[in-house]
């Protein structure tokens, strides 16, 4: 189908695109930018006038729940969350049921979200079988199978000889490993940061070091076998600033930060809200300054949702018991733009962060509309303010800290390979 | 945000805690306990029906003969009528969630409940849950607070030391593990007490506790000097699997309360403990039974407090 998408701001951060430009599509890619091509004769014409024109966003985690949590959420319920937010791309975590370890089920997942026909699914495989931390899987072959990089998820891998082999295997291959940085022993039982909320609340809590020392051990790994290191869900001050030397040392190493860290601190947990029981913790407001610092910097390479249905039953608990997660592949555009606005950033280099910094951690060719690319397009309205309520989301997860909250910002088309998946107008 | 302990007229619909409660609520509930502590100096308490025809469910997940049998007596001596319910040995077991064990309570008509949980936050959960005319008393929610107890602990210090504004209350222990503690350091600050010091290793210090208006000593024979009042702290046994402690021997040397280690407080200080005691590891027996100790009044008066805070919370609308 021969797609014409008129007057809308175009902003492609990667072609330093930031104007109002038409964009063709044709057999499911970019066929142009401006100008028609000749002979162009569109199928069907989207009208962009008063709205902003992107490259799909692509989420550097999001949990489908499927394998094995199919009591929370759904390959189609998630799916159509995310191309509802505007996610042409996403990259879930290995930590399903099974674990995503074998390259039968990553075949599987792919197959499944293929069938679906919405966003593109790439999983990330687990980088130690059972997530267990102590055998390696085979990367190679989970590669083959799909699998963009290698996780523990937030499974813990406390056997330092083990994670340097893991690390120097994926580097033979020059695959990726994605950690989230955090010393399990130091973290045990803990529910929150540990710091003047926790305290006042009684709650067991995880101080800043378990993420510190975790990070330096990763870092120094990473000095030592050459591998292509990610650091997910950075949290802390202290966390970007070892981050900060490690790319100033010239490390190969990036980073991403959950878009509930960007906006929230201990604080917002209040009495005892279990939506803000997250992982990591929600730390104090100068963390929260420091991650946004980090952001503007570029220490900080891309923000990603962190998607984590959670049903309602393993919410309404107390706190500690409740389960931790938040849902957020509707937010992620919203939120990504307040902070853009907040801290007087520009479109195009917010947009970079759910875009082209994505594509390149996870090292696919995405996030950009340059001619000959697929056709992964999300069109929607800058101004248009929304209730965040249960009946608004189509993710089978209610659970977010913003529920009630307006955000603005609303996806009004979204386009994967040049086929509409989502319109809301 | 809304504070979920008072209802639009500023009136106490829940007791949670003892924090986020303006000090006329606190001083209104140690007058009332004032009045049902009988005058003629014998400390009896008084059997007044300001209850009678309610209902008041204790709720304990977690066990306590002594704090539910001291609500249970106040509550009758209030003429209410007293359910007890032991949850763990009956549907959690099972597997009902917290949540659908207290709609099934809600749905026996209770007017009261007290609830006693294992974990921070669950009293919290629970008034946010129920009916709006039923009122929930928190008897103690894991680490976070335990609000009767600390109200019992002021109206005693009220009663042997008239003031609070020209005291210095030690708090002596396990402050990282207790709910008491964090109640306590929240009514004596409100209620005006002008110095609140922290007795502990660091071991058993939460993070920033001087956040909360506390001095934080770590040697107790500094901590204690010219104190009026030393308010002990229970030591749990697991303190020592955890590696908080090496052992309650060396505890005992450094933080237990002998009398050598009373004589640095002030001549008259008060030595009062929330019980039940580990003698030997916490506290002397010598002072547990000595003159200074006020650990058994604490108790009587335990129920007048209760009789205060069920009959403010039935009282308001």
């Amino acid at each position: 189908m021969n797609i014409q998408i008129k007057n809308g701001r175009l902003i492609d951060p990667k072609n330093n695109i930031d104007a109002v430009q038409d964009v063709y599509v044709a057999a499911g890619k970019v066929l142009a930018i401006s100008k028609a091509p000749s002979g162009f004769k569109a199928d069907k014409i989207i009208d962009a006038s008063g709205l902003v024109v992107i490259p799909g966003l692509i989420d550097l985690a999001a949990r489908l729940r499927e394998p094995g949590y199919e009591y929370k959420a759904t390959l189609e319920s998630e799916m159509s969350a995310a191309v509802a937010g505007g996610i042409t791309s996403l990259a879930c975590p290995p930590d399903t049921d099974p674990v995503l370890d074998e390259p039968g089920l990553v075949e599987m997942l792919k197959h499944r979200a293929r069938a679906l026909s919405q966003a593109h699914v790439y999983p990330v495989g687990a980088l130690t079988y059972g997530l267990k931390g102590t055998e390696l899987t085979e990367m190679a072959e989970l590669v083959d199978a799909g699998c963009v990089a290698f996780s523990q998820a937030d499974a813990a891998l406390t056997d330092t000889r083990v994670l340097m082999r893991a690390m120097q295997y994926a580097a033979t291959f020059g695959f990726g490993v994605w950690l989230r940085p955090q010393d399990s022993f130091l973290a045990r039982n803990g529910v929150a940061h540990d710091g003047e909320v926790a305290t006042r609340l009684g709650l067991p809590a995880i101080p800043v070091c378990a993420e510190s020392i975790a990070l330096s051990t990763m870092l120094q790994l990473a000095r030592v076998t050459g591998v292509r290191l990610h650091i997910c869900r950075i949290s802390s001050a202290e966390g970007v600033a070892l981050i900060r030397a490690a790319k100033k040392e010239g490390l190969l190493v990036s980073c991403d930060v959950s878009m509930n860290h960007i906006h929230l601190s201990e604080m917002d947990i209040g009495f005892f809200d279990s939506n803000c029981n997250l992982i990591p913790p929600l730390r104090h407001q100068r963390d929260r300054d420091a991650l946004r610092a980090g952001l503007q910097e570029g220490v900080i390479d891309a923000i990603c949702s962190n998607h984590s249905p959670v049903d309602d039953d393993a919410k309404q608990l107390p706190f500690a018991e409740a389960e931790a997660g938040a849902t957020g592949l509707e937010l992620l555009l919203p939120l990504v733009l307040k902070w853009a606005q907040q801290d007087k950033r520009t479109l195009a280099e917010a947009i970079a962060k759910v875009t082209v910094n994505a594509a390149h951690i996870m090292n696919i060719d995405a996030g950009h509309l340059s001619p000959g690319a697929a056709a992964d397009v999300c069109i929607f309205d800058p101004e248009c303010y929304w209730k965040v309520e249960a009946a608004a989301l189509k993710s089978q997860g209610k659970n977010t800290p913003f529920l009630d909250m307006e955000l603005q910002g609303k996806v009004r088309y979204t386009l994967v390979n040049g086929q509409l998946v989502y319109q809301n107008t | 945000m809304n504070n979920p302990q008072l209802n639009k007229q500023g009136e106490l619909h829940h007791l949670l805690s003892t924090e986020g409660l303006p000090s006329r609520i606190l001083f209104d509930i140690l007058d009332r306990a004032s009045a049902f502590v009988d005058g003629d100096g014998r400390g009896e308490i008084r059997k007044v029906p300001l209850l009678h025809g309610k209902s008041i469910f204790n709720i304990f997940f977690e066990n306590s003969t002594r704090t539910r049998t001291t609500f249970e007596i106040a509550a009758k001596r209030l003429s209410a009528d007293v359910v007890n319910l032991n949850i763990g040995s009956s549907s959690t077991s099972k597997g009902e969630t917290l949540l659908d064990t207290v709609d099934n309570l809600c749905a026996m008509h209770a007017d009261m409940f007290v609830v006693r949980h294992a974990q921070s936050g669950a009293a919290h959960l629970i008034a946010k849950h129920v009916a709006p005319e039923i009122h929930v008393i928190n008897a103690g929610d894991g680490r976070h607070a335990h609000p009767t107890q600390a109200l019992l602990d002021m109206f005693t210090i009220r009663h042997y030391k008239k003031e609070f504004h020209n005291l210095r209350v030690a708090i002596v222990g396990d402050l990282l593990h207790s709910r008491v503690a964090r109640s306590q350091i929240h009514a004596l600050t409100t209620l005006g007490v002008p110095e609140v010091r922290v007795i502990a290793p660091k071991t058993l210090l939460p993070s920033h506790v001087e956040k909360l208006g506390v001095r934080v000593f770590h040697d107790m024979k500094q901590g204690l000097r010219d104190v009026d009042v030393v308010l002990m702290l229970r030591l749990q046994n697991e303190r020592m699997q955890g590696a908080a402690l090496p052992s309650a021997q060396e505890y005992f040397k450094y933080y237990g309360l002998t009398q050598e280690k009373l004589a640095l407080a002030k001549p008259d200080a008060i030595v009062m403990h929330p019980g039940p005691m580990n003698r030997g590891v916490e506290i002397d027996s010598s002072v547990a039974d000595g003159s200074q100790s006020v650990i058994l009044p604490q108790v009587t008066f335990g129920i007048a407090v209760r009789m205060a805070v069920m009959s403010t919370l039935a009282g308001a609308k």
